[in-house]
């Protein structure tokens, strides 16, 4: 388990959902996938979730599933209704310029050092 | 739950009930007794930003009755896919939340165009979703698997160009 504001410094993160900290979010993993069943039927709760997809219902889906934290790979950022639904929810939502496999990556060897 | 039947159609029917389950689930359909609470809401055709309400809003009820953690991610999963399907593959339906003190009994009944073959539809992977509801993310074949994995019971009756009926039934303690 690693702290979510190391992983966010590591990929050069922004936190799109300003209005909630990073401080005190603890990660175990994450899961990576573009499929929102997919992601409801495998991911874990606490680990974050990377993907590009970036419309509404992806903070339903991750408040369902348990997920703290979505990542955005490849520079994609969600609108400011994504952005409303997600602090109201809880859901911290950050971007990043990589890609999804250095996304990854970079977790991986945070938690396996 | 025969009060469904729509006897002028062919219907099939699909069941699964977790194992050892099967008496409490049976007697509990049989006894229709009134629940505490009902949530109903409509779920309109292919609007992805209203689907998923239903299930939101009845996630935020059982909370606040104190429904323990893991039961409620089950029925969060398993109602979010169920009322996506309804909005991704159907004209449009509804969703009705029924809550006893010891269970959920959810029913999703949309308009048609139904199921021609629950057992495929079943099957992971198995997906007919159009271009748009695949923009949306979804279309992956998981939806139903999901919702049989986190039912105690699962009951689809559908038929081609029926409405379906999709019944799920999640109790609050093991
Ligand atoms: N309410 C429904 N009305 C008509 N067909 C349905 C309905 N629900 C499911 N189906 C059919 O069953 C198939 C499998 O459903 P399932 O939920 O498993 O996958 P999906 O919705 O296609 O994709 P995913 O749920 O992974 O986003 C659908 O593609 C569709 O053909
Ligand atoms: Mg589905």
């Amino acid at each position: 388990m690693i702290n979510l504001s190391d992983y966010v410094t590591a990929i050069k993160g922004i936190n799109c959902t300003s209005a909630l900290s990073l401080e005190g979010v603890k990660i175990t993993g994450a899961y990576v996938c573009d499929m929102l069943s997919d992601v409801m039927g495998s991911a874990k709760p606490g680990q974050v979730w990377i993907t590009i997809m970036k419309h509404l219902n992806i903070i339903a889906v991750a408040s369902m599933t348990g997920i703290p934290a979505i990542i955005f790979a490849k520079g994609n950022e969600p609108d400011t209704a994504v952005i409303e639904k997600a602090i109201e929810e809880g859901i911290i939502l950050i971007s990043s310029k990589l890609p999804t496999f250095e996304l990854a990556g970079k977790l991986y060897k945070l938690l396996n050092p | 739950m025969q009060d469904f039947v729509a006897a002028k159609f062919e219907m099939a029917e699909y069941w699964h009930i977790n194992s050892g389950l099967e008496e409490r689930v049976k007697e509990f359909l049989a006894k229709k007794i009134e629940p505490d609470v009902v949530l109903q809401i409509d779920i309109p055709e292919k609007d992805f930003n209203i689907a998923g309400r239903g299930s939101s809003e009845l996630k935020n009820l059982l909370k606040r009755l104190g429904v323990d953690s893991d039961i409620l991610r089950r029925i969060a999963v398993a109602s979010y896919e169920a009322e996506i399907n309804v909005a991704a593959h159907s004209i449009g339906g509804k969703m009705i939340s029924n809550v006893y003190d010891d269970l959920i009994y959810m029913q999703f009944i949309d308009n048609g165009p139904g199921i021609s073959d629950i057992e495929q539809a079943m099957i992971p992977g198995y997906s007919t979703a159009d271009d748009l509801v695949r923009e949306f993310g979804f279309g992956a074949g998981l939806g139903l698997p999901n919702i049989k994995k986190n039912s105690d019971a699962l009951h689809i009756e559908s038929a081609l160009g029926s409405p379906t009926l999709v019944e799920i039934i999640i109790f609050f303690l093991k």
